[in-house]
Parts: structure tokens; sequence; C-alpha cells
């Protein structure tokens, strides 16, 4: 099976629908001849040409506002935001528009519409160009969220979000795009509400999302050499969670730590948390522990390591919780 | 020759039909507000009926229309059903958006009407994109997105400005100018008096008109069309006209004189082309009888609102997301 980058798998699924589905268009900047930020749409400009991968002006609230004109008139499309920290500049879009609109209009229109955003923390641009928002677009009904954390995973879950008639918000982490995985050349999809179980263990549950699952996974191994067994799950995406895969591992293991690059306060570790006490207070063993950035913005330099969750804060929430 | 002119007539009286029409909703929608009947707040655009029936006269029946809160007006001149209106601002199942929306979201995809929306200028990006979809379907729809003066001070609107002209897309900005900002005057919050001005920063055509003409409106929208349809891109059109009252039946405060609150009633668009058939050849019987007609339409649709039922709370979640 050919091992691709998460980068190139992501590609892999925008080229098979943009061949499949002749009404769908890209839009974004620097997604054309240049290939994207990230360099996710190589090659694909060459392919489709600039009517449908459409490099356009720098106005992230307009470009979403477009995408979803074209989606409520018979069209599909892909937008892209260069950065996460910039869906500030075009929340209402997405929160106000492309969020409700199906539901105020009564059903007579639907939002095909992905908004794709690379979060860029671990790398050290700074405060405006480092922040992990997805608890943002959970908490606002009408929206889907997808965030894979590797490239199986985000090919599959990118063409189901392709296929899917409710706008979506796509978020990719830029530490994992250089990640590779095996992905199949046969088409496949991973649908949505499914979390996968990273790797198997008995004596507590690590709930990881997007670019922490890389440290939960090296923290699960060191864990393993004090004979503590640390199941980790990715749940792929938040909206819809797969609350059942999180409650069954719970039931197993009697404990858990949840761990994201997110702020702590109000973030997703605490909306999975409060669930969890919710469907399975009777089988917790002790408290849930949360394990994610700290609250303060990301600093410049090399202190921004220090904001976001790594092997050592991991194995001290492991041990304190054994 | 004079086959054209009777046509001509017919043609005006229907638009007259129309324009009482819409008077005779937004006074009635006041009227159930008052009542309790609507929840939230109402607003109205009584006194700028004759820019939507305008722009609306010019346009194929297939041509798209979205538009802002002040809305229940243009999706009567885009042809809904005034039923169907009525009903959704008194939240019914039976309301074009099944009560889901209220007053400020009314939609009638069939005729062409895309919705308005209750976020000031929200909707110009997204006319912009509906548009872009016409042209690269080639379907040879024109698109029109109705605003404010308000909306006139938001980023979207000069963010869609320069795509629409970059992209040249079959796209008519129209712009209601009605002189406020809920309270705030528009020399109070306009760096220059013409909206229609910032188009040519843009390089696209504009122009101003008396949003209170119909006549007027509807020959700067035909040539607009044309040219949109003739592959030249967008245009932006100001329609100057007034706004009757206060922003909406919720809005507490006052204009700043009386004097300004009764303005409209010099520049009332209804008596003028009541005054213009009248010169065209139409008799006051034909008049009455259109008058009586629209009439008797909204006392029905209000009837037929009114008896129509609530959405259950069963159906509460549905449609937060769509089936795929």
């Amino acid at each position: 099976m050919p091992v691709v980058t998460m980068r190139e798998a992501i590609g892999q699924a925008l080229r098979e629908e943009m061949t499949l589905q002749p009404d769908m268009v890209l839009l974004g900047q620097d997604i054309g001849a240049y290939g994207g930020t990230f360099g996710v749409y190589r090659g694909l400009f060459d392919e489709f040409g600039p009517e449908r991968i459409r490099d356009g002006p720098l106005c992230e609230s307009a470009t979403v506002g477009f995408g979803i004109g074209l989606a409520i008139s018979g069209m599909r499309c892909v937008v892209e935001l260069e950065f996460m920290d910039f869906v500030t500049v075009a929340m209402d879009q997405i929160v106000n528009q492309a969020g409700k609109m199906h539901y105020f209009l009564g059903g007579q229109v639907t939002v095909p519409l992905i908004v794709r955003t690379p979060i860029v923390s671990r790398i050290g641009m700074g405060p405006q160009h480092s922040q992990s928002l997805e608890a943002w677009f959970m908490h606002v009904p009408g929206l889907k969220l997808a965030i894979p954390s590797n490239a199986y995973d985000a090919k599959g879950l990118m063409k189901t979000a392709l296929r899917d008639n409710n706008p979506v918000v796509f978020l990719e982490n830029v530490k994992l795009y250089g990640t590779k995985a095996e992905v199949p050349d046969e088409e496949y999809f991973v649908p949505f509400g499914q979390a996968r179980v990273v790797r198997e263990g008995r004596d507590m549950t690590m709930v990881a999302i997007s670019g922490t699952i890389p440290e939960a996974l090296l923290a699960a191994e060191e864990a393993e050499k004090d004979g503590i067994s640390v199941e980790v799950i990715d749940p792929r995406t938040l909206c819809p969670l797969d609350e059942d895969t999180l409650v069954k591992s719970l039931r197993k293991t009697g404990r858990m730590i949840i761990t994201h690059d997110a702020y702590r306060t109000c973030g997703v570790a605490a909306e999975i948390s409060q669930r969890m006490m919710e469907l399975a207070f009777d089988y917790l063993n002790a408290p849930i522990q949360r394990v994610t950035g700290l609250d303060v913005p990301v600093p410049s330099g090399p202190l921004h390591f220090s904001v976001v969750p790594d092997v050592n804060r991991l194995l001290s929430a492991i041990r304190s919780l054994n | 020759m004079t086959e054209t002119i009777e046509q001509s007539l017919q043609q005006s009286l229907t638009y007259y039909h129309r324009m009482v029409m819409i008077r005779n909703f937004e006074q009635r929608a006041l009227e159930l507000f008052g009542q309790g009947l609507i929840t939230g707040s109402t607003h109205l655009c009584i006194a700028q009926e004759a820019t939507p029936l305008g722009v609306c006269a010019a346009l194929r029946p297939d041509d798209l229309v979205l538009a802002t809160y002040r809305g229940h007006g243009i999706a009567l001149a885009k042809g809904s059903d005034p039923k169907h209106v009525m009903a959704e601002l008194l939240t019914r199942t039976t309301g074009c958006c099944q009560g889901r929306g209220g007053s400020m979201h009314i939609c009638d995809v069939k005729n062409g009407f895309l919705g308005t929306n209750a976020i000031v200028a929200a909707h110009i990006p997204i006319a912009g994109g509906v548009a872009l979809s016409a042209k690269l379907r080639k379907t040879g729809q024109v698109v029109v997105c109705f605003f404010g003066d308000g909306a006139s001070c938001e980023g979207e609107f000069y963010e869609t400005l320069n795509m629409a002209s970059l992209w040249k897309i079959p796209l008519i900005f129209v712009c209601e100018n009605n002189g406020y900002a809920i309270s705030v005057p528009t020399k109070l919050s306009q760096s220059t008096p013409d909206v229609a001005d910032r188009a040519r920063g843009f390089g696209l055509p504009s122009v101003t008109v008396d949003g209170n003409d119909l006549s007027a409106v509807r020959e700067a929208t035909a040539e607009a069309a044309q040219r949109a349809r003739d592959g030249g891109g967008p245009t932006l059109i100001e329609a100057k006209t007034i706004r009757w009252e206060r922003h909406s039946a919720f809005a507490a405060g006052k204009y700043d004189s009386p004097e300004e609150a009764q303005r409209w009633k010099t520049v009332d668009p209804l008596p003028r082309y009541r005054k213009e058939l009248l010169s065209m050849g139409a008799t006051e019987e034909m008049l009455g009888a259109q008058e009586e007609d629209a009439r008797q339409v909204i006392d029905e649709a209000v009837e037929f609102a009114k008896n129509s039922p609530m959405p259950g709370l069963e159906t509460l979640y549905e449609g937060t997301y769509a089936r795929s």
C-alpha cells in the first residue's frame, strides 16, 4: 500500500472529488500556481485551472461569504483560511451564515461548504499564528467539525466532508502535514462521529486531539515501561462526537486524561469531561484530568514549547492518576 | 402604437397593485406586531416600495435576489405570495421558511428570492458567490443584492465590490439609501454623501437614482442587467429613498425632529405613481379597483397567517443539519 504524507493525502481527496464533481470550486489565497501556503494544493492548479482553483484577494470574510453563495446555488465549495487564527475575521460568515442558514430558511437551501484551515501550533509563530480555536466551532449548532491527525484519516474524512450537505470546519495541524501513513489506492471514506482507538490499553484512557496525538503515543510508551497501560483515542471529529467509543473505553479503564493544544478554559476537554460525567460517572475511579494549552497568549520563540502539552506533562498526569 | 401604450398601462397597473399591496402588508404587519402576534420586532419598508418594484420590473423571473431584514417588500416585489410571507412573520408552519426565520428571514427559492439576512452586509459577499455560481455555470442569470446605507459602511461591502469587479460577475448592488442607520443619519456616518461614488475606486459603473421613482429605478436596473448579461460585470445603483418612522417596530428612539419624521409624506412614492398612471390614461375606477383588490389580497394573507398553526415543539431540532 502506498505511503503518503497527510499533506498529500488531503490533496488526493480534493483531486478525486474535483474530478467527480464538476460543480466543485476551491477558493482562497495562494491556492493557485503557488500550491497553497503548506503545499496541500500542489498540482491541482495545473489540472483544474484558475476558474475552479480560484486564487482570490486577501479578505477572509468575503471569501467565506462567496463560498456560501456558491454552496447555496448549486455548487460545492472548499474555502481555505491560511492560518486558523484568521477565522476571527470570518466568524460571522461561518457562525451566523453557514451554520444557521439551512435551519432559518426552513430547509430551502443547503450549504455544502468546507472551511479548511491549518492549526499552526508547535512551530513558534507567535500569538496571532499559533492558536487552536476548535472549541468555538463545537459550540455552535449547525456546523460539523473534523480534526484528523494522520494521512489515512485526513483523506477519508475529507472525502466524507466533500459528500456532506452541511458546512464542515476542517482543521489540519501543520506539524502533522509531513507525517506518513499507508493510504490505499482504492476509494474509501472515514465516517464522521467514529473515534479511532489508536493504541489499546487497560489502566487509563487518553483522549488526544490533533497535534497532541504523537505526544500522547510517546507518553503511553514511556508509561508502559512503568507498567501503566494507556489507551489512546483520537476522536477524529468533534461534531459529531463519538461518545460511545469514549464511554466504552472509560468503562474499561475507569480513568481518563484529555489533551489538546487549545487553551484550557472552555476548551474541548471541558466539554468531553462533562459528557463523560453525565454518561459514565459510576465508572470513574478518579477525577478526569485535562492536559491542555496554557491560558496565555502563545509567545514567539522557545517559550511557546512550554505552552502546549508535552510528553513530560502527559506523563505527570498519567502517574498522578495511576 | 396604441397597443403598446395599452400594454404599458396594464403593466404599470400591476406595479401599482403590488405597490399598494406592499404598503398594506407593512401597515398590517405593524398592527399585528402591536397585537403581539409578531415576536421580536419587524422592519418595515413603508415609503421605500418603489425601489424593489422598479428593480424587479427589470429582471427575468429566474434572476436571483438577496436582501436585508427590511425585506418583506422585496420578497413581494420578486413575486412571493403574501400569504406565505405574512405567515412567516407570524412564525407559522405555512410560512415560506416554515416559521423558523420570522420577520427578518424571508426566503422563497422557487421565486428566485434567496433570502433576507439579519447581519448587516453579510449577505453582500454571499450574493457575490451566487453571482459567481451563475457565471461559472453559464446560466445567464443576474443577481441583485439589496442593502442599506448602513451596510455601505461595512467592510464586506468593499470586499465584495473588489471581488465582483475583479471577476466581472453578473451582480447588481442596489443600495437603498434611506438616510438612516437605525438612528444615525448619513451625515454622521458617511464620508461622502453618495454611496454610488465609492464604486469608482473599484472600477465598476454606478448611478444614483431617485429611489421613489419606480420608472427611474427600472431603467437603471435594466441597463445594469443588460451589462451583466453581456459579460460586462457588476453595477452599483444607489436609490435615494426615505424611511417611514423608526428603524423597527421595536426601536425606542425618535428622529432628530418631528419635521424629519413627517418628511416621507412629501415624497411618498404611492400618490406619486398614482399621478403618473393618471397621466398615462388610467382612470380613477381602474386605480380604485387595483387598490381594493390589493387590500383584499393582504386581508386574506393576514387571515391565512392567523389561522395557520405554530410549529410544534417536536419539530424544534429539525433542520439543524441537512440530510446528506
